[in-house]
């Protein structure tokens, strides 16, 4: 049951997210090929234009990607979960798993930050390449490059260590979204108001949690 | 058999249960009357380890249940059956899959097993042919009978049942009642049953305990009721002006 479960959530916190995911991510990758692109043709010294590959790249795996994707699951996922576990807890649905011997947190927490451990590290890579791609088909299309040049960028000084800097933003931030708003729907007190605003609390406690280790991770590791 | 011994509970400064003793046998219905906020549900949620007392014991069969360690509370439990007030219906899970899920998380019967024993408690409760439906397809009616089926699918030794005929009509209320009776009859269940309806309590009520501020006012059979001369019981029982007329006519 438990694995089952935590099966259950990966999917919802996975595909769930996709199309969401998807779509910030390509156009996240397209306006910073486009504003780059702006600005080194605005530049009196001139630029080569294989940087924008390099700076979308960069960009998107240490700080778009990973912050603006968590901060749009803190609002999908987040306020999902909290709603979810409120909504139980008034219809004493989490009472009658205690009284069946459930034990509640295991099973209705654990699979749900499990789910998100699992599952975001591999939605975010693919959100990675969808805004390499968004970044490519703006620049193309808006004639400031080539193939070549972007992929060029795109393949210049590729470090690996960022790779890890992104992993490790990926399970601080999807650790924080699903504990918090598990934490804020598994204690509501009340009834239909005070599960609207457990799951703005948890929206606004997580990207505030967010954003605050994000700039940690960024002073300490980078 | 359960046994209440001197149970006391308060919120913050606000003491709910005073010191409550009771026992409630097995085979019988034994339920819990008195008006809304003299504590009912805080002991009904006592008995079933949701609140911890403050003081006092509840022993199931011999068995202190606030002295028992974590896993040995949660074998307990198994054995526990409970009707919420609201159901408590799992709503994204088909009537089916409420009333399997206990046998999912707790046993390692196989799914012919398990389809047999579902079908079995739908048959008891007369819900055949409902499993594939979702709580918000069935009428309150209904969602009873498939909190019921849930609660007595592990077959427990214990059933709690918090306010069954709240929001049914007197009819189906009954009909509840009555299946409640049954189940604790055939099964030999200690069963509790929470309520203020007084069709329950004058037609299932084989053991009645009147609790009133926190306080055990009453206890007596549906039988001793009428002739009680306990005040608070009274007043409870015949609390509008046409039953009190009923009552000085016939001379109660």
């Amino acid at each position: 049951m438990y694995a089952r479960e935590t099966f259950r959530q990966t999917h919802d916190i996975g595909i769930g997210s996709l199309p969401i995911i998807a779509i910030i991510s390509t156009f996240l990758g397209a306006v910073t090929a486009v504003q780059f692109a702006k600005q080194f043709l605005d530049m009196t010294l001139p630029l080569p234009m294989s940087l924008i590959g390099y700076i979308v790249r960069d960009s998107l795996i240490l700080e778009l990607v990973p912050t603006i994707g968590s901060l749009m699951l803190a609002g999908k996922v987040g306020s999902n979960i909290s709603s979810e576990l409120g909504s139980m807890r008034v219809t004493e649905q989490i009472d009658a798993l205690e009284i069946m011997g459930v034990n509640t947190k295991a099973y209705l927490i654990m699979p749900k930050i499990l789910g998100a451990l699992i599952i975001v590290p591999l939605l975010f890579a693919s959100a990675i390449i969808l805004g390499m791609v968004g970044g490519f088909l703006a620049g193309y299309f808006g004639d400031f490059f080539s193939w070549e040049e972007y992929k060029s960028g795109l393949q210049d000084s590729f470090t690996s260590y960022y790779m890890v800097i992104f992993l490790l933003k990926c399970y601080v931030f999807s650790f924080i979204v699903t504990s918090v708003s598990c934490y804020q729907g598994y204690y509501v007190k009340g009834g239909a108001l005070e599960i609207g605003a457990a799951s703005t609390r948890a929206v606004v406690n997580s990207s505030i949690m967010i954003i605050v280790t994000n700039f940690l991770i960024a002073f300490l590791f980078l | 058999m359960i046994v209440v011994e001197n149970i006391k509970k308060s919120f913050t400064e606000q003491s709910v249960l005073k010191g409550i003793s009771a026992e409630f046998y097995p085979g019988q219905c034994n339920l819990v009357i008195g008006t809304s906020g003299a504590g009912k549900t805080v002991f009904l949620k006592c008995l079933v380890g949701l609140h911890k007392p403050d003081s006092g014991n509840i022993l199931y069969s011999d068995r202190k249940f606030n002295a028992l360690k974590a896993k040995e509370q949660k074998k307990l439990r198994q054995e526990m059956g409970m009707l919420f007030q609201g159901n408590a219906l799992f709503d994204s899970m088909s009537v089916e899959e409420n009333i399997r899920f206990p046998l999912d998380m707790f046993t390692s019967k196989t799914e012919d097993e398990k389809r047999s024993r579902v079908e079995e408690c739908l048959q008891k409760v007369n819900l055949t042919g409902a499993g594939k439906k979702y709580p918000g397809e069935i009428s309150g009616g209904m969602m009873k009978r498939v909190g019921i089926a849930r609660a007595i699918v592990m077959e427990p030794k214990y059933l709690f049942c918090d306010e069954p005929n709240s929001g049914l009509d007197p009819k189906t209320a009954l009909v509840i009642d009555e299946l409640i009776r049954e189940l604790t009859i055939e099964n030999n269940i200690t069963t509790v049953i929470n309520t203020h309806d007084m069709n329950s309590v004058m037609g299932i009520g084989d053991k009645v305990t009147f609790l009133h501020k926190g306080l055990k006012h009453w206890e007596g059979s549906k039988g001793d009721i009428l002739s009680s001369n306990n005040k608070e019981l009274t007043d409870f029982i015949f609390a509008s002006d046409f039953l009190k007329q009923l009552r000085n006519k016939a001379n109660l």
